[in-house]
């Protein structure tokens, strides 16, 4: 059955909403099949709006994946503006995906990607325009299966009730062993119903179903333990590691906007996952082990995504890209074969450590020198220790001295307030450093017109690392901290002008805090906030901390528990943890020894480098580190593309 | 830079949505895309040489926009239409193309024709509001700007304004009992600028007519007003006309 697109009738609310251009699609290199020459279809959302969502390298390498086999098909969706929203409930008009404006509850999968907690708001607002029953109990055979992805799908407990299943790890063998299932259970004319379908994908090991576990509680609150109630069901799901990287060069299309977006770049993914083993750091717990793109496969992404995109900037993506074992031969391969087109290369994160000037010299060569943004987390030794972030003062100021001497003039230093056995005297040294940071750019320039802004927001714990376990700092003490460090920096007569001061209250942190190491019981504080009319928590103008701490005091009494108890309270070893049946591959006891590590100050080193330190990772997922160098070279390259003028480009 | 290229575009169907700062962003990545040859603007951060010259509103379709190019290499100017708009998006269709050898381009774009689709307006009622609005000496309109509410005649720029009939239009892919009054209007560019808009609102104060769905409005032409005939006539007309006296003797084309 042919399914009509609802363009024509958002077409005619369009002239009344903000950058209308966002929900037209038709973006380059995207892609429409034929609805009924496909057997299984995919919605995928990424529940922002379309200028922080079009641009998530998991949806498009997603969409790619699924859209190349034949006999499947994938669309785009994104959360619309309340603008919008409203004009789409008035004239009935669903959430639809921009590629052919279909009805998102027409299609067998709804994928959500979740790179924070605070999309979940919108997923609620999705699902009621698309016509489909918030709680996936509420759903008939009909409704789309309604699938989580991304980090903050390690601990989905807090949306166990809206979502229908989740998938931990890497996407790209996943969703494809899912539509196959689906396939293969539509063909035989869909036995069993929804149900089936469900117990079919969570058979594999793979895909989390909630509703095929029970939660059961102790008197205190606490978790006592997670049941499977169905036989077939795995006690611990997996995650999903993909191994090789230059087996899976997606994006190869990068989609091109035409409306502004956040990154307007090609990016690439040069290595997935991190053992530096910085303590609050979920992401480097949650991808490990480190597998490297190789040179090769790098230079030949970004010389067909430069092709089919036109973008005039490379982004090197990892964790730390930096750390890529052979990061020198890449930057100065793309640089030497882009000089004439004048592209750009910038490499997001970077570490004080791995940072040399010869590096930076060639991420600038073609482009702009801004500033150089280093992420040092914690002010003073003791604290860097305790989350093992192993940059020393000294590092770093040999670092920023290379760079001022070299020509930059701004640094940018990141920090974050509220980690564990923190004391405001660890805040307050983020001053003296700075201070450090000028005094060395000034000496070392010979110029008074150095800058060093400081930037620092508050710390969540999160599941899946060894701070997992930790009390959050209050929002009123985190509020306190930064004032006293701002006061500490303005009141610095010599130096106080040259450092730019930017922080992030506590509140928003808090919400985040109670989302993230949340259980089944704060699905309800989540419904009660949407029904409030909560949408879009990321947007500091949309945000609304009162309205979460009305809808929890609603709604928690119930279970005898409050916000408190999910942020600011320690959790002991022995306390059942709401993700404890998500299995990361880290060994929970050596997550307690790291944590315990941290409370003594010790540091663990890069396995990497060193010796296994038995996170457990690698034997449980019968994954291993990958990582060069190959000692291949990029070779400069021969265009052959056809130019205006008929003659390639000397 | 060797050679200069004026180009037509426009902007058709859903991607009349698409803002002058969108199309600025997707023209310069199809650029690079089709590896035009580019003149680059000296300084810290070069820039390809581009000019635009008075883009239509966002929301608003159009035949006929214009733009500059200035590049490093000569190219031949009917080649380099074909790979720019192979490369553009389609409904940015790149329409016309032809070699800059003449100056003061952007004095040449005097007025503008655009069609208003009025869906749910009746012809009568459309045609009894356009003799109102004509008949006036000024329409005081007002329009929202960052700067707040203005106020000015939407009438002296309006060269002319009238219904033609629905039946010869194509592309009007409604049921044909449904009303559909369409206007043609020729504008000429005066300041402050008076748009479509602004002339909707002139027949809304002037004669009450309220179109029950947006107006669908598109620009079929700009350039010089032949002030006898009424018709805006095509600006790249002395160019092709230069160009046909100067590629006679040893072209570079």
């Amino acid at each position: 059955m042919p399914i009509e697109s609802v363009f024509p009738r958002l077409e005619a609310l369009l002239p009344h909403v903000q950058k209308p251009i966002q929900y037209v699609g038709g973006e380059l290199n995207s892609t429409v099949k034929d609805w009924d020459e496909c057997q299984v279809r995919w919605s995928l959302m990424y529940p922002d709006a379309y200028e922080v969502g079009l641009p998530n390298q998991g949806v498009m390498i997603l969409y790619e994946v699924l859209n190349e086999r034949e006999g499947v098909l994938a669309e785009r969706t994104y959360s619309v503006w309340p603008d919008l929203e409203k004009l789409m409930r008035e004239h009935e008009v669903p959430q639809f995906t921009v590629d052919a404006h279909r009805p998102v509850g027409a299609f067998d999968f709804f994928g959500l990607s979740f790179s924070t907690e605070l999309g979940y708001t919108n997923m609620l607002t999705a699902l009621d325009l698309a016509g489909i029953p918030l709680e996936s109990a509420d759903r008939g055979i009909d409704h789309p299966v309604v699938v989580a992805g991304g980090h903050a799908a390690f601990n989905p407990e807090p949306i166990a009730d809206f979502i229908d299943c989740a998938v931990i790890g890497d996407g790209e063998q996943a969703v494809l062993e899912m539509t196959e299932i689906a396939r293969v259970w539509k063909a035989e004319g869909r036995p069993g119903g929804r149900d089936e379908l469900l117990l079919r994908l969570a058979k594999t090991g793979g895909v989390y179903v909630p509703r095929f576990y029970d939660v059961e509680y102790l008197a205190d609150g606490r978790i006592a333990r997670v049941v499977p109630n169905r036989s077939g069901v795995p006690w611990r799901v997996s995650k999903h590691t993909v191994m090789d990287l230059d087996e899976w060069p997606y994006p190869k299309q990068p989609l091109v906007p035409l409306a502004e977006t956040v990154h307007e770049r090609m990016s690439v993914e040069i290595f997935r996952g991190c053992t530096r083993g910085c303590r609050f750091c979920q992401a480097g717990m949650i991808t490990r082990p480190v597998r490297e793109r190789s040179i090769t496969g790098i230079g030949e992404m970004v010389d067909k995504g430069l092709e089919s995109t036109g973008f005039e900037e490379v982004g090197l993506l990892s964790l730390s890209s930096a750390d890529h074992s052979e990061i020198a031969d890449v930057a100065k391969g793309l640089a030497d074969r882009y000089t004439e087109d004048k592209i750009g290369l910038s490499l997001p994160s970077t570490r004080v450590d791995a940072f040399n000037i010869d590096l930076a010299n060639e991420l600038t060569r073609n482009g702009r020198r801004s500033g150089l943004t280093f992420a040092p987390e914690g002010g003073s030794e003791r604290i860097r220790k305790v989350i093992n972030k192993m940059v020393s003062e000294e590092d770093l100021i040999r670092t920023v001295a290379t760079a001022y001497g070299n020509g930059w003039r701004q640094v940018k230093l990141y920090f974050m307030c509220g980690l564990p056995t923190e004391t405001d005297e660890d805040v307050l040294q983020i001053a003296d450093m700075a201070t450090r940071v000028i005094a060395k750019g000034r000496e070392v320039s010979g110029a008074n017109d150095i800058r060093c802004t400081v930037s620092i927001g508050g710390f969540v714990p999160k599941p899946h690392t060894p701070f997992q376990w930790a009390p959050q700092l209050s929002s009123a003490e985190t509020d306190a901290r930064l004032e006293k460090l701002r006061d500490r920096i303005r009141g610095d007569k010599k130096y106080g002008r040259s450092i730019g001061f930017r922080y992030h209250d506590g509140k928003p942190g808090i919400v985040e805090g109670l989302l993230s190491r949340g259980d089944r019981r704060i699905g309800d504080v989540i419904r009660a906030v949407y029904e409030a009319g909560g949408r879009f928590d990321g947007w500091r103008e949309y945000f609304s901390y009162d309205l979460w701490m009305e809808s929890a005091a609603k709604t928690l009494p119930a279970h005898g528990v409050d916000v408190d108890w999910y942020t600011t309270r320690e959790r002991s070893y022995e306390e059942a943890l709401p993700w404890d049946h998500l299995d990361s591959g880290l060994d929970k006891d050596w997550l307690w020894e790291d944590w315990q590590d941290a409370l003594d100050e010790t540091e663990v080193e890069d396995c990497r480098w060193t010796p296994c330190f038995d996170c457990g990772v690698c034997p449980q997922m019968d994954t291993e580190i990958q990582i060069g160098p190959t000692g291949r070279k990029l070779l400069p390259l021969t265009v052959t593309t056809p130019s205006a003028d008929g003659n390639a480009p000397a | 830079m060797v050679q200069r290229v004026r180009l037509r575009y426009t902007k058709r169907g859903r991607l009349r949505f698409t803002s002058h700062r969108d199309f600025q962003r997707a023209f310069e990545r199809a650029l690079r895309r089709a590896a035009v040859p580019m003149a680059y603007s000296a300084g810290f951060s070069p820039h390809p040489k581009v000019s635009y010259a008075n883009a239509a509103p966002t929301g608003t379709a159009s035949e006929a926009e214009y733009l500059e190019i200035g590049l490093a290499r000569h190219c031949d100017p009917h080649r380099l239409r074909e790979l720019l708009d192979l490369s553009m998006p389609t409904g940015l269709d790149i329409v016309d193309a032809v070699e800059a050898d003449t100056s003061g381009f952007a004095d040449r774009l005097l007025a503008s024709c655009w069609e208003l689709r009025l869906d749910g307006v009746g012809t009568e009622e459309a045609e009894e509001a356009v003799r109102r609005f004509l008949a006036a000496d000024s329409v005081e309109v007002q329009r929202q700007t960052k700067k707040g509410v203005r106020t000015f005649d939407a009438r002296a720029a309006v060269a002319s304004l009238e219904c033609v009939d629905a039946g010869h239009e194509l592309g009007s892919d409604g049921p044909a009992q449904q009303p559909c009054a369409i206007l043609r209007l020729v504008v000429r560019h005066l300041t402050p600028a008076v748009r479509p808009d602004d002339v909707l609102s002139g027949l809304r104060a002037t004669a009450d007519l309220a179109p029950p769905v947006p107006v669908s409005v598109t620009r079929l032409a700009q350039g010089p007003l032949d002030e006898e005939t009424g018709t805006v006539t095509d600006p790249l007309a002395p160019d092709r006309d230069a160009t046909l006296v100067a590629t006679v003797p040893g072209s570079t084309a």
